[in-house]
């Protein structure tokens, strides 16, 4: 007895620190990103809509609290609704046609082509191009009178487009700006996805005498679902926040005269950091904008578990 | 960082004693010698203020002062930055420059900078200057630059139109009211098909900056835009007048492009735009400058310089921004990026009045800019909602200018934006 006490008495509680090593130190080494994330992520969440509830001037601060009038005020105006519809209109336009074009740029490069590297690195370099270039390189291009598409158009006598003065135009050519800027980023996260597809796979359906349309929609796209879902949630949180290149878009930065191109962002700015300099009323914004965020991603999780549930990769008929 | 705190507040104590010294013994304001220790200044700038040079200057007459510049590529990024600074109550330059546009929203915040009077300097702006930066007899900015507006015209294409080509007679043709420019407009239209001036948008610019109180009392409150009839008018005046308009929104992608394919034939020309017009037309010959303005004399845009009060050295940001704006120093500052002065004293002066432009023909531009400063009479009353309000109309103005759509329509749509405000 005594010899096994004693030894148990320290191992015990070698056993207890060791336990604990074993169950504390991931959290211990994970601790960083939460205490950073509660710094700058959910205190300034918390502290918006304490902002939210009260008249908060940009330069004089906190004002009397005034509990939910700055989000009615935000929700009677034309100018909230309007934002929404272009944030969607914008979000939409870039996002829908991004996610597919990425997929077929990736199957591209994963094919076996010379200077592999050249066109993959090719497909980033617009990615590394500052937002407001792009803005400026697309101004010329969109330029309602002197633009190169308006001008291509005259060229063959169809009639220009008013790319400042149409709202559907307006968010076509913004939505342009960002595919230009998204599209290869995500075509790399694709061809990584692409490239951890199990080659057997695509051997057998070789040998099953699959032609290389059928291989792509029957074997790459399903294998890719996992991160067509995680490209879909980034460029949605990304989509409804965009705000560089809209207010780029023009000189004054307004999102034009009827507010064609304003998104919800910019709106946000106009309410704290125009004229009106209340803070309360953009902190609005920022909170009914994260609750949609939020609907949507709530939306985004259920349409992925029905997908899950649907059945993984596709078992192709054989 | 405790140590260098004390030790600076230490030597701007020290500074200040000897400044106060010498400041007794000279009258030259930048003769202040800070014997002691070292003062650190930043000025905070934007675009072009041309004052590189005589901070070089400055630190050489006062040994132990050391100015770091900081310059903001845009007024834009500057307001943003000034606005941010403001609200955090810290970081911003011991000097600011601020533009003339910016005290609408800013006098309402007049404590958070420096009161600037000072018996030394009283007289040394023209009275519209100093006004638009004064509240309840408080100085709080010094002013650099002003913007005279002159009528910039293309003399080759007059000609083609048979109106008169000299500077001078252009000036007798052009001078009277808004309508005796728009009809010259008209005749000029209908003779070679050519637009007459940019657009609306710039052209509403110059003419509300002509009414005492274009959207709010003396007293602050402010006119519902429905009432008012004064705006109301100019409005209509334009919209009557829509088809001499070349429809452009200033320093858009189609106005710079403009002006290289005889896009319009005149345009409102404040000193500073000298030099992007010529940039913009570069290569283009015909430009010339009229020594006349619509309505009396108008101004657009000009800076000051304020001392915000959160900077640790007050007392010699001020002498700073004293000594800038003082005549002989806003000179050199024309000389060097064309500022153009809003002294009295450096109205007159040779080196201002004997300016001319070569892209202009010529023109004596120095001459003509101090005319225009002196005959300008009104200084708009700006109060807080200046800007929300004029945003308003000018977007009214832009959707049947730029956009096409209809003027009486979008008149509605922007008092429908108005009453969104949630004013008065």
């Amino acid at each position: 007895m005594t010899t096994t006490t004693r030894p148990s008495r320290t191992s015990s509680r070698r056993a207890v620190l060791a336990r604990l090593d074993v169950r504390l130190t991931p959290y211990v080494f994970i601790s960083p990103f939460f205490v950073l994330f509660f710094l700058v992520g959910l205190f300034p969440i918390l502290y918006t809509a304490w902002v939210s509830l009260h008249e908060w001037d940009l330069i004089r601060g906190q004002g009397e609290f005034v509990g939910l009038a700055n989000f009615q005020f935000v929700l009677g105006t034309d100018s909230f609704y309007k934002a929404l519809r272009n944030t969607f209109s914008i979000f939409l336009l870039s996002s829908v046609p991004q996610v597919i074009a990425a997929i077929f740029i990736a199957y591209i490069l994963d094919a076996n082509l010379r200077a592999k590297t050249f066109w993959r690195m090719g497909v980033l370099v617009p990615f590394i191009v500052a937002p407001v270039a792009v803005s400026m390189i697309f101004a010329k291009i969109f330029a309602d009178q002197s633009g190169l598409v308006n001008n291509l158009l005259m060229g063959m006598d169809l009639p220009a487009i008013g790319w400042h003065s149409d709202a559907l135009a307006s968010h076509f050519a913004i939505a342009t700006m960002v595919n230009f800027r998204w599209t290869g980023y995500n075509a790399l996260i694709f061809l990584a996805a692409m490239q951890a597809i199990p080659r057997e796979i695509y051997e057998a359906a070789i040998i099953d005498g699959t032609g290389r349309m059928r291989r792509f929609w029957h074997v790459t796209v399903p294998m890719l679902r996992p991160t067509i879902i995680f490209v879909v949630i980034t460029s949605t949180i990304g989509g409804l926040q965009i705000f560089d290149e809209p207010r780029m878009f023009d000189t004054a930065g307004s999102g034009g005269a009827s507010r064609q191109w304003m998104t919800m962002t910019m709106y946000l700015y106009e309410l704290g950091w125009g004229p009106q300099v209340s803070f309360g009323r953009a902190s609005a914004v920022a909170w009914l904008l994260f609750m949609i965020i939020i609907g949507i991603g709530i939306l985004n999780y259920l349409i992925t578990k029905r997908i899950a549930t649907a059945g993984g990769p596709a078992k192709t008929e054989r | 960082m405790k140590i260098t705190r004390r030790t600076a507040l230490a030597a701007s104590a020290a500074t200040a004693a000897t400044a106060a010294l010498a400041s007794c013994g000279s009258n030259d304001a930048g003769g202040t010698g800070g014997g002691g220790g070292d003062v650190e200044l930043t000025v905070a700038t934007f675009n072009e203020f041309g004052y590189e040079e005589l901070f070089a200057k400055y630190e050489e007459a006062n040994p132990g002062v050391k100015i770091t510049h900081k310059k903001a590529a845009t007024a834009d990024d500057a307001r943003a930055n000034l606005m941010t600074g403001l609200a955090a109550n810290s970081g911003l330059a011991d000097v600011e420059g601020v533009e003339v546009g910016w005290w609408a929203e800013l006098l309402q915040y007049s404590d958070v900078f420096e009161d600037l009077t000072d018996p030394e300097v009283e007289g040394r702006w023209l009275d519209w200057k100093t006004e638009a930066a004064t509240v309840d007899g408080k100085l709080i900015g010094y002013g650099t630059d002003i913007g005279p507006e002159a009528i910039a015209y293309r003399a080759d294409l007059f000609e083609k139109a048979g109106l008169p080509t000299d500077r001078t007679e252009v000036a007798e043709l052009l001078s009277g009211d808004w309508d005796n420019y728009f009809e010259a407009g008209r005749t000029f239209v209908e003779a070679t098909g050519i637009p007459w001036f940019d657009g609306a948008g710039g052209t509403y610019n110059g003419m509300v900056q002509q009414l005492p109180n274009p959207y709010e009392k003396a007293d602050g409150t402010v006119v519902p835009l429905a009432d008012n009839a004064d705006v109301k008018a100019i409005y209509d005046h334009l919209a009557e007048y829509k088809d001499i308009s070349a429809g452009l929104t200033q320093w858009s992608e189609d106005w710079t492009a403009a002006f290289q394919n005889d896009g319009f034939a005149t345009m409102l020309c404040p000193p500073w735009m000298m030099g992007p017009l010529a940039g913009n037309a570069d290569g283009v010959e015909g430009w010339d400058i009229a020594d006349v303005f619509p309505g009396g004399g108008g101004n657009w845009g000009g800076s000051y310089l304020a001392v915000p009060s959160q900077g640790e050295n007050l007392e010699e940001a001020k002498k700073l921004a004293a000594w800038l704006t003082a005549p002989e120093q806003q000179i050199a500052a024309f000389e060097a990026v064309g500022a153009f002065p809003s002294q009295v004293e450096a109205l007159d002066a040779e080196e201002v009045t004997s300016l001319v432009n070569p892209f202009f023909n010529d023109a004596p531009v120095g001459e003509i800019y101090s005319e225009r400063a002196t005959s300008i009479e009104v200084q708009p009353y700006q109060g807080p909602n200046f800007f929300v309000i004029n945003t308003v109309v000018s977007d009214a103005i832009t959707r049947w200018d730029v956009d096409g759509a209809d003027p009486a329509e979008s008149w509605e749509q922007g008092l429908s934006a108005y009453d969104e405000l949630g004013l008065a």
